[in-house]
Formats: C-alpha cells, sequence, structure tokens
C-alpha cells in the first residue's frame, strides 16, 4: 500500500493544466510545420504562421493558446493498492483543477445547461477513473474546446454497415463541420461498446499522439485510409481550403452486442492540449 | 484580393467595397458579445429598452475572453464559432449592426440580412488567442458584468486582422468539402 498526499496530487494537477494550456505538444508543433511546408495556398501557409507565432507567444507569455480553456476532462487510472490521505481522490483532482484555471488566468467555461450562469471555478471537472493493479496512479489531462465538441457526433449505425458505413460517417462528420471547428482538426473514432462507451473511446483516443501507429494493423491502416480521404475534402486550415484539414485519426474500439455497431465521432481542434504526469 | 485599414464605426460605403476574401484591419471600438449576451441584448430590444452601446455602425466580435494577467488590458481573445449567434444577427443587422467578427459558417437568414442591410462577416483564425490578443489595447465590461466571460466589453483595438467572410454582395470565403475526391458517395 502506498500513500499519496491530497495536497500533492492537487498541485501536480494545477501545474500540468497550467503548462497545457500554453504549450502545444511537441508532436504538435512538428505536425503544423509538416503541413505548413506541404501547403501550396498562400492563405493556408499564413495560418500555420499565425499558429506558430501564437503558440511561441504563448509559451513566452503565458497567455493561453485558446481563450477557449476547455472544460476539463481527465482520464485516471488509479492502482487499487493506492491510498490518498487529506480528502478523495476526486477532490484532489477538482481543487488542482480549480487551483490551476486560476492561478493560470484561463477561462473559465463551465455553466448550468438552462441558466447558463457560469459555475465560476470551471467545476465540476468531468473525471474517468479506471482501477488498475498496483500503487500507481497516472492522471492525463485534456483542455476541451467547445466549438470542437460541438461539432461531434455519436450515432447506433447497423452491424450491416459496417467499415464503409463507419468511413461514410466520419468523413460527412468533419465535411459538414467544415470551417466550425478550427481546422485542421484531430478526429478520436470510438466504435464499439455501447451508447454511452463509444464517445469515451472516441474521446480517450484523442489523449493519442499525431505521429503513433495504431499497434493494431488493421486499425492503423484504417486511421490512415480515414486521414487520406478527410484530407481530400479541401477544407483547409480555417476552412480556407488547402491540403490540411486534418492532422491524425485515431480509432479505438472495444467488443459490442451482436444487434449494434455504436460509433462516435470526437472532433479536436488544431489546438490539441493535453497532458499527462505519474505520481 | 484587396487589402483595407478601416476604422470604426463603419459606414455603408466602407461595408460596400468590401469583397471575401479581402484582409481588412481594424482600429477603434468593437464589443464584445457572445451567445448569453444575445440573448440579453435581444430580449431588451423586445422591451424596448435602450442596449448598453449604440448598434449603428457597430463591430460586434463573438469572443469570450480569458482573464487579464496583471499589467496586461485582456486575456486570450480570439473568435468563437459563429452559427450559435445566427438566431440573432439579423435583427442586430436590421437596427444598424455593420459587421461580425468570429470563425465558421453563417445561415442564409445572415448572409441575406448582411445584403439587406449593408454588413459583412469577418473571419478571425480560431485558436491564436494570444497572438490576437496584441492587438488589444484597452478592455471595459460594459454589460452584464455577471455573465464573466461572456459579458460585454468594449475593446479598444489597433489594426486587428480580419479576412472578409461574407460581403454584402453574396460573396464567400470558406471552401466547399470536396465529397466526391473523399469518396462518399
Amino acid at each position: 500500500m502506498r500513500t499519496l498526499k491530497a495536497s500533492d496530487i492537487s498541485a501536480k494537477v494545477s501545474a500540468m493544466i497550467r503548462e497545457a494550456s500554453v504549450r502545444l505538444p511537441d508532436d504538435v508543433k512538428a505536425a503544423f510545420a509538416t503541413a505548413e511546408a506541404a501547403e501550396d495556398k498562400a492563405s493556408a501557409k499564413e495560418i500555420f504562421r499565425q499558429l506558430r507565432e501564437n503558440s511561441a507567444l504563448s509559451e513566452k507569455s503565458g497567455l493561453p493558446l485558446c481563450q477557449d480553456c476547455g472544460l476539463a476532462i481527465f482520464f485516471v487510472e488509479v492502482g487499487e493498492d493506492l491510498k490518498v490521505e487529506g480528502s478523495g481522490l476526486r477532490q484532489a483532482i477538482e481543487q488542482g483543477m480549480i487551483d490551476g484555471y486560476r492561478d493560470g488566468y484561463l477561462r473559465k467555461s463551465s455553466c448550468d445547461p438552462f441558466t447558463r450562469k457560469n459555475t465560476g471555478d470551471n467545476s465540476p471537472s468531468i473525471i474517468h477513473f479506471d482501477l488498475v493493479p498496483g500503487d500507481g496512479l497516472t492522471i492525463a489531462f485534456m483542455a476541451k474546446g467547445g466549438g470542437s465538441e460541438n461539432m461531434s457526433r455519436v450515432t447506433m449505425l447497423a452491424p450491416a454497415q459496417g467499415w464503409k458505413g463507419i468511413r461514410n460517417f466520419v468523413v460527412e462528420r468533419v465535411a459538414e463541420a467544415g470551417p466550425n471547428p478550427c481546422p485542421p482538426v484531430m478526429i478520436g473514432v470510438g466504435i464499439g461498446g455501447t451508447f454511452e462507451y463509444a464517445p469515451i473511446l472516441a474521446k480517450k483516443a484523442l489523449l493519442r499522439h499525431l505521429d503513433d501507429v495504431n499497434p493494431d494493423p488493421d486499425l492503423a491502416a484504417k486511421e490512415a485510409e480515414l486521414l487520406e480521404a478527410l484530407n481530400k475534402l479541401g477544407i483547409g486550415p480555417m476552412g480556407l481550403g488547402g491540403k490540411t484539414t486534418c492532422l491524425g485519426v485515431k480509432i479505438a474500439t472495444a467488443p459490442c452486442h451482436i444487434a449494434s455497431l455504436p460509433l462516435a465521432v470526437n472532433v479536436q481542434c488544431h489546438s490539441i492540449r493535453h497532458m499527462e504526469v505519474e505520481l | 484580393m484587396a487589402e483595407h485599414r478601416l476604422t470604426t464605426p463603419l459606414t455603408d460605403a466602407d461595408i460596400e467595397k468590401l469583397v471575401s476574401g479581402d484582409v481588412v484591419y481594424i482600429t477603434g471600438t468593437i464589443y464584445t458579445g457572445r451567445d448569453a449576451a444575445h440573448k440579453r441584448l435581444v430580449d431588451s430590444l423586445d422591451k424596448g429598452e435602450k442596449l448598453p452601446f449604440e448598434l449603428q455602425g457597430a463591430l460586434i466580435y463573438y469572443v469570450g475572453p480569458s482573464p487579464a494577467p496583471p499589467g496586461k488590458p485582456i486575456g486570450s481573445a480570439g473568435p468563437t464559432t459563429s452559427y450559435r449567434m445566427d438566431t440573432y444577427a439579423p435583427r442586430l443587422h436590421s437596427l444598424g449592426l455593420k459587421g461580425s467578427i468570429g470563425k465558421g459558417k453563417r445561415n442564409d437568414a445572415v448572409k441575406a440580412a448582411m445584403k439587406e442591410f449593408k454588413a459583412a462577416y469577418f473571419g478571425a483564425t480560431g485558436g491564436a488567442g494570444a497572438l490576437l490578443s496584441q492587438c488589444i489595447t484597452a478592455a471595459t465590461v460594459i454589460a452584464y458584468d455577471d455573465l464573466g466571460p461572456e459579458a460585454i466589453r468594449e475593446l479598444t483595438v489597433e489594426n486587428f486582422p480580419l479576412l472578409v467572410i461574407n460581403d454584402c454582395h453574396g460573396g464567400e470565403l470558406y471552401a466547399v468539402p470536396d465529397r466526391k475526391a473523399a469518396g462518399l458517395e
């Protein structure tokens, strides 16, 4: 049995949020540079130039990359032999989130669905816990903006629709979203599970890095096929046209009911902000 | 594609010379407003109340900025997605609003209103909020303080960089997705 202090967890979470909000992951920066070089269109190149400048300014000044600092999403792996003292694990993470958004001058975007009254401190976070063997603790954070989340969809396909049905739904979703979600986008695809589980798979897939390759060769091929199709749409950076509509497609699957083929498409804007800490 | 330097308030003549794809640098005063603020503006109009700013010639920026750190007038301040304001925009254009700044598509009603009332829709680069904030020299909350990031702010901007997405002549800049090339039937 290992013991962690709640206050130490909060401090780590707060620091992680502040850093993730001003520093794009290296794979995202590299993808911008590759895409900028590949574009022929002046307006597409200009968008990438602005995004590079924005990213450098954000790192230097501490201003967040985007004013939409997102709802705070966490995927947490908790060892069954880990004990937290001082408060519960959920409260420790939530306190770190509140501290990070306050001290980092990050925007608080959480509100009541009916009155639209802002909760004031970006709470509540959306936290997905997974119990794992051992005494470790891994906390992955994602700042998820509303504009791209609004373009995401879940559907229940018939099993007969198969891969073709999945492919068409994903491509049509990105085509219909057009300039709205701040392309170039990243796409998380959740296939299988149930009505509520497919979107969780899709969201978790967005935690993968752009340059990683799916260890399952069949899924890797499907990710590549979707990426190629999406970039043929020609929507381009900010919808102004160009070769780069999508930076990466990541698929996660789970077994599903014999009657079902659940499918979730989680759209992520180009400001791909996520980070992970191990405690 | 032409480049224009415009100063607020905007006139019909300012708008008529703009063509989708043109680059515009705005200097002067613009007003922030997004979902909740738009609902209140339109509720005020329904009740016959005076609006918190003069609509005639005005430019509304769809933005909810992040909090201003010490020593800065504002935090990051890039555009939010515009279609959510489509419900309200035609009425505001009919009362003299000359333009809106955001990102993403507008519906046919907004495009028709921009044609009828001589207005334009401008795009700012989404996800470049830190960069765009550098063109904002002052920010004051003038209404709906309780809405926090959604409060209406009066912004003083200098050479704020925009692209004309929809002009008042029916032109539109956004690329049409090539579904056939992407293998959709």
